[in-house]
This record gives C-alpha cells, structure tokens and sequence, in this order.
C-alpha cells in the first residue's frame, strides 16, 4: 500500500482573524501555525490502513520552510517520508497542480486530502487532483476500508450517509469521523529528526485566479435581552420584530 | 485575445448543473438556475441547464420558470445517483457544445466533489463557496466564506471559463419564465468510466437536513446530558427545525458527529439559529455567524455568545425553554 497525505499548514482554531496592507494579506503576526484537523486525520488513517496491510505513508505539502514544524509532526506522527514544494500555495489549483505533478509518476495506491482547509474552505483539492490525475475520487469520507484493490468508502450526503465502492488509485478526502487524530510521542519526535524531507521545486504554471482582498463580517448591534419571566415572548419577537418565523 | 473575449462575452452562454435526487429537484438547485439567470440578464446572455439522469418532463419545466432557456438531459442508467467523476464528464462535454464560459454548482456535498472535477477538466479558475454575483467591472470578481466564516475573502477568477460553486441558502429563487428549449444528449459513457459504485444510501427522513434548514436550534454543555436533548427537539419539532450541536457535546457523544456545528464541523447560515447552552467559542462562531438572527440562552451573562446574538436570554435553560417550548406550540397552532 502506497498512501500519499496532503497536508495545509493552517492558522490554529483559535486565530482571531486580521488582515494588513489594506486587507489584502492575512495578518500572520503571532499566529500558530497547526497541520489542517482534517489532514491530520488523513495521517491516522493512513497510518492504521498500512499498519494493517503494509506500506508507507508519504506526507506532501505545498509551502515555504516555514511549515517544516507541521510537517515534522506529521513524520513525528508517524509518516514515513515527507516531500515539501517550495512554493507559496497561491489558490487550491495550484496546490493541485503541483502535487499532480509530484505524484503522477509514483504510483500511489491512495491519496488523501481533508474535506477543506480550516483558513480557505475550499475544499477543492481532492476533486482537482483527482481530475488531473485521471483517477476517481470520493469527498467527505467517514470511513475507508481496503480489500484488495477495492476500496469500501461511506461519505457524507446532502442528509445522509453513502457506502460506496471505489476501484484503486483513489482520491478521497477526510470528514471527521474518519478517526481519531494520533498524538506523537517521544519515540515518534526522535525519529522524525532523521526521517527524509525532500524539497522539490515547484513546476512553472499559469493562476487561474488572484486574490483582491479581505473583508470582516460587520459586527452585530448590541444584543436585546429578553427576561427569564418573558422568555415566552422571544417567539412573538422572532415573528413580529424580526419577521424570522 | 481582447478581440475574442469580447465575441464571448456577447454570447454568454452560462451553463447551470441541475442536480436531482430520484427524480426531483431540490431548492438548491433552483437556487443556482436562478443564480445564473440573474447573471445571464445582466450580461446579456443565456443560461442552459444540463440534467444527468432521469427527471420527468413535467419536474423539468420547473427549470424554465427559474429562467433556464435550454434543457440538456443526459440519459443513462448508471447517471441516475450522483457520481462524481461521470457527472463531471457530462457537465463538461456539455459546456464545450454549448461553448459555456461560466459553469454554477450549488455547492451542496455533491456539487463540493464535482465543482473541482469540471474546473480541472475545463482547465476553469473555480471559486467555492460563493456568496455574491460577479463584479465585472474589473475582471471577474466573486466573494466567498473564508476563515469559516470568520471573514470574506474577493477573488478574481483570471481564466476564460469560470467554475463558481455557489453557498446554498444564499441566494433566493426568482421566478423569470422562459420559452425553453428541451433536448436530449448522449452521455457517451460506457460501463468502464463508472469506477465509483454506490452501494446503499441512507438518507434521514422526516428530518430537516442541517445545511439545508432555515431555523437550527442547538445546544451544548449547558444542557448536562443527551436525556435533555428534548428540550432541544421539541422546539425544532415546533418551528419545524434541524437540531445541532456544539463540538463538546458531540466529542462527548451525546449527540452525532454530523449535527455538530463549528469551524470543524458544519458550517451553516440559517435564517434563525437559537443556541442553548452554548457559551460561543470562536471555533464554534465561525460556524453560525452567518446565521441572519441569532438568539443565545446561557446562564453567564459574560458568555462570548451575547456578543454575536441578536437576542439573548440570561438564565437557566431548563426554566426558560419550556416557556419557548410553550409560546412556539401555541404560535404554530394559532
């Protein structure tokens, strides 16, 4: 078994959100810099599919140096090897495009990627690699068994759950009930300070997109507080006030 | 180059994928041909709506009064349940006939995987997620959710044809009746391009999907355990609401992983989201701020979640939801 793991860099869950030079760069000034919790989980369940069936699990990420603590983890984690594009990930396509050519010539059995980045949502790198790759994917996944070289996959739907079956070399991206994320221990950080980080530079390819600039939601009016005694009114308000309901 | 842009510009032709499910089409998908029409009279152009599987033709019409002017249909057994991978093929071969330069997917969790599929085939700048019409004063620029929620981000989409995915419960569906013009197209698949094969779906029925819910009632810790979640059901069950969840609550299994909302979770955008027990985490805030009225219940009258509502109650839950419980039954009934 042959397992790629896509990996984001992203800020930590508790970011508060700034941006700087007239909101057209997000302010990364103080901020904790976490491997993506979808991906993260990605890395689990690679881990446990090839525990139980043999092989490696490669983690790649698209990034400057500065990513290399995520991506120490993550080999801390256990991965096997690590591959970083020395490249500032401009948009989800290329990402795509640079792991597309990274991986197009190394056979790999499985490749994951998270359901979306926790910073850009965009969720479009499983579908994007799989198109380029010409290989079938399956998005949202809660969980992926192997047998042979058939995977047995359940995703999320609109309103419900989905059990599929997907031929090998497969895309998929993780949900999070795929598995509960690993925490390294000592032995895994010992190990992960010899464990191959090959940088590759990115191949030369044209943006299909440009970022313009960032705006903060408008922050709410003061709230209107309602009494315990007359909590029964907050449906007369929703309806006749705030013309909700 | 300028030459031939401005040509494609005048015969904007935008192509809308109509998604069914056993037949039938859902709001989203009304949504997103209404969502193309409104560009389509702007810009003078015309909106075609491709359909893989089969709907009847009385179901299809509906995609007229929501202003398509052409309807491909692309017939084949195997097209009838979503597949990601064949449905982008036929959105694709359909958009190079129709000589597309803008492809709208709703953005519900099959859209999620096909948007992608279709930009890379198409060689396309794609943006997910979207939540505004496009500014074409200079360039082609949409906004989008980012920081889940916690932010906007614009984005230029600088190839010829563009994806956008477009945020269901977003935009609202708007009648514009069209003559239209109904056709049916080979798939040219065969058996060996269906690589994925769906094997059992289980959709919950009688409940309201969480993304696609106008009012979500959610609760967290403050409730004290799953045995209470009835105060959560019975007011979703009264103003015909999704129930979600806070992380905790669903880390602690009291509720399912799927109703938790939050940055790692689902993030939604209700009408009307009423949070129980819920302090208001950042994490958790990225999630719902979107919502258009927010109502917070939480006994600290310090939780960050007053802040973020529109309406608040400072007080113990498990006195104040029987009296909403009461007021939402006599509002229905009434």
């Amino acid at each position: 078994m042959k397992i790629l793991v896509c990996v984001s860099n992203v800020p930590d869950t508790t970011t508060k959100v700034i941006f700087t030079e007239n909101n057209t760069q997000f302010n990364t000034a103080g901020v904790q810099f976490i491997i993506n919790p979808y991906d993260e989980l990605s890395l689990t369940r690679g881990l446990e599919l090839t525990e139980k069936l043999g092989g490696t699990v490669t983690v790649i990420t698209v990034g400057l140096a500065d990513t290399e603590a995520s991506i120490r983890k993550a080999l801390a984690i256990g991965a096997t090897d690590a591959v970083r594009i020395n490249a500032t990930p401009t948009d989800a396509y290329y990402v795509a495009e640079q792991i597309a050519a990274y991986a197009k010539d190394q056979d790999f059995d499985l490749i994951f990627t998270g359901r979306e980045s926790i910073d850009y949502n965009g969720g479009q790198v499983c579908g994007l690699l799989a198109e380029m790759l010409g290989l079938p994917s399956v998005n949202v996944i809660t969980s992926i068994e192997i047998d042979g070289t058939t995977a047995n996959v359940e995703r999320d739907i609109d309103g419900g759950r989905e059990k599929l079956t997907a031929s090998l070399p497969l895309v998929v991206s993780a949900q999070k009930e795929l598995t509960e994320p690993r925490i390294p221990n000592m032995r895994g950080i010992m190990a992960a300070r010899t464990k191959p980080l090959t940088v590759v530079e990115p191949i030369a390819i044209e943006a299909t997109s440009a970022s313009v600039g960032f705006e903060l939601p408008a922050s709410k009016g003061s709230v209107k507080l309602i009494s315990v005694e007359d909590a029964g009114t907050l449906i007369g308000i929703l309806h006749n006030e705030a013309k909700i309901i | 180059m300028a030459r031939s842009q401005k040509l494609a510009a005048k015969n904007m032709n935008i192509l809308v994928f109509a998604e069914q499910i056993d037949g039938s089409f859902k709001k989203s998908t009304f949504e997103a041909v209404s969502y193309a029409s409104q560009i389509a009279q702007a810009h003078n152009g015309n909106v075609t709506a491709v359909v893989p599987g089969n709907v009847a033709d009385d179901k299809l019409a509906a995609l007229a009064t929501y202003g398509a002017n052409k309807i491909v249909c692309v017939k084949h057994d195997n097209l009838n349940g979503f597949n990601a991978e064949t449905y982008a093929k036929v959105i694709c071969n359909t958009a190079s006939a129709e000589g597309s330069s803008i492809v709208v997917i709703s953005n519900t969790y099959s859209g999620k995987s096909l948007a992608p599929r279709v930009a890379a085939r198409l060689k396309a700048g794609i943006a997910s997620g979207v939540i505004s019409f496009p500014n074409t004063n200079a360039g082609f620029v949409v906004r989008r959710n980012v920081f889940s929620g916690k932010a906007f981000a614009d984005v230029n989409l600088t190839t010829a044809v563009k994806v956008l995915a477009i945020t269901p419960n977003t935009f609202n569906t708007l009648e514009n009746v069209q003559a239209v013009n109904i056709v049916n197209a080979e798939s040219g698949l065969t058996d060996v391009d269906f690589t994925t094969k769906s094997v059992e779906i289980n959709r919950v029925t009688g409940k309201i999907p969480l993304t696609e819910a106008e009012i979500v009632i959610s609760g967290g810790r403050g409730l004290k355990g799953p045995e209470n979640w009835h105060l959560v059901e019975d007011l979703a069950n009264a103003l015909g609401a999704a129930t979600a969840c806070s992380k905790p609550v669903s880390d602690m299994h009291w509720r399912p992983h799927s109703e938790h909302v939050g940055q790692t979770g689902i993030t939604i955008k209700p009408n009307l989201y009423i949070a129980i027990g819920i302090s208001g985490a950042i994490q958790h805030l990225a999630g719902v701020s979107s919502s258009k009225v927010i109502v917070a219940i939480n006994k600290d009258p310090e939780a960050p979640f007053f802040k973020a509502a529109d309406y608040g109650i400072v007080g113990d839950a498990f006195e104040i939801m029987p009296k909403i419980i009461e007021a939402a039954k006599a509002f229905k009934a009434g």
